[in-house]
């Protein structure tokens, strides 16, 4: 066991509230982030020989929330069934927003999109992570990562659009549709 | 594992694999507009989502477990980790 040299131990620590909402957005749920980030933490001291100064430290430590994540649910998904809007419920909501209906829907779409487009969408577009950095974590080529989030942002869009249509104009057919019912 | 090979593959042939069931579509929209509309919130909502979370800092049961971990290691002990084997 090397020691942990305090300006790695430093980075870590700041790296932890990032680790938290990855976590959170894979898991759905803030008790099992904290716990995944507990175990990742564990995990990245105890192997921190192996991590390789100059490399990227943020990287490496989703990569290890990641596979842990993934060895997990593995194991979970069989006494577990999937429970749909779990991210939804668990994340405290901002009363005075005021999109706070639109946010929910977000989050509700999120959760229903499959799991690997998910992640891929978060960690390029929430993360801030490279489309090389993000094939990295999740173990796999560039093209799969683009090809993952792009069809999470085009379900995503799909699933708003229906759902905020009304917050468009009166051009809108579907308003036009339901106007035309009312009156 | 499968699936990933399936993506891969129909990211290679550009095609769009099946048709999710599931998915609502939306009703007789066309226009680019709604489309950029959407995608721009998408990004906003998923950043504000996920800035929300990181916004809450270090929750103290880290820093917990992180002076325990200091303390093993002063005194010597070693930081073991189930099922890490190696």
């Amino acid at each position: 066991m090397s020691k942990v040299d305090p300006s790695l131990r430093d980075e870590i620590i700041a790296a932890i509230p990032n680790l938290r909402a990855f976590a959170i957005s894979l898991s759905g749920s803030v008790d099992r982030a904290d716990d995944l980030v507990q175990e990742t933490l564990l995990r990245a001291f105890a192997n921190i020989a192996s991590f390789r100064p100059g490399t990227n430290l943020s990287a490496w430590l989703f990569t290890i929330l990641r596979n842990l994540f993934r060895s997990e649910y593995r194991k979970r998904r069989r006494e577990v069934p999937d429970s749909d809007g779990l991210f939804a419920a668990t994340l405290a909501t901002n009363p005075d927003q005021t999109t706070h209906l639109d946010f929910e829907d977000f989050r509700a779409a999120l959760d229903r999109l499959p799991a690997d487009q998910r992640e891929a969408l978060v960690l390029v577009g929430a993360s801030g992570f490279s489309y090389e950095e993000t094939a990295e974590i999740c173990n796999c080529a560039v093209g799969t990562i683009k090809s993952r989030v792009n069809r999470a942002r085009r379900r995503l869009g799909e699933m708003l659009a229906i759902e905020t249509a009304e917050d468009f104009g009166p051009d809108q057919p579907t308003r036009a549709a339901l106007g035309a019912g009312h009156t | 594992m499968e699936d990933d090979q399936a993506e891969a593959g129909s990211a290679s042939t550009g095609n769009e694999g099946g048709a999710a069931g599931s998915v609502v579509r939306p009703l007789g929209r066309s226009g680019s507009t709604l489309g950029r509309d959407v995608q721009t919130r998408i990004g906003q909502h998923l950043r504000a989502m996920y800035d929300d979370v990181v916004r809450q800092g270090v929750p103290d049961r880290f820093m917990t477990l992180l002076a325990r971990l200091d303390e093993r290691e002063e005194d010597g002990g070693e930081i073991r980790d189930k099922g890490m084997g190696g």
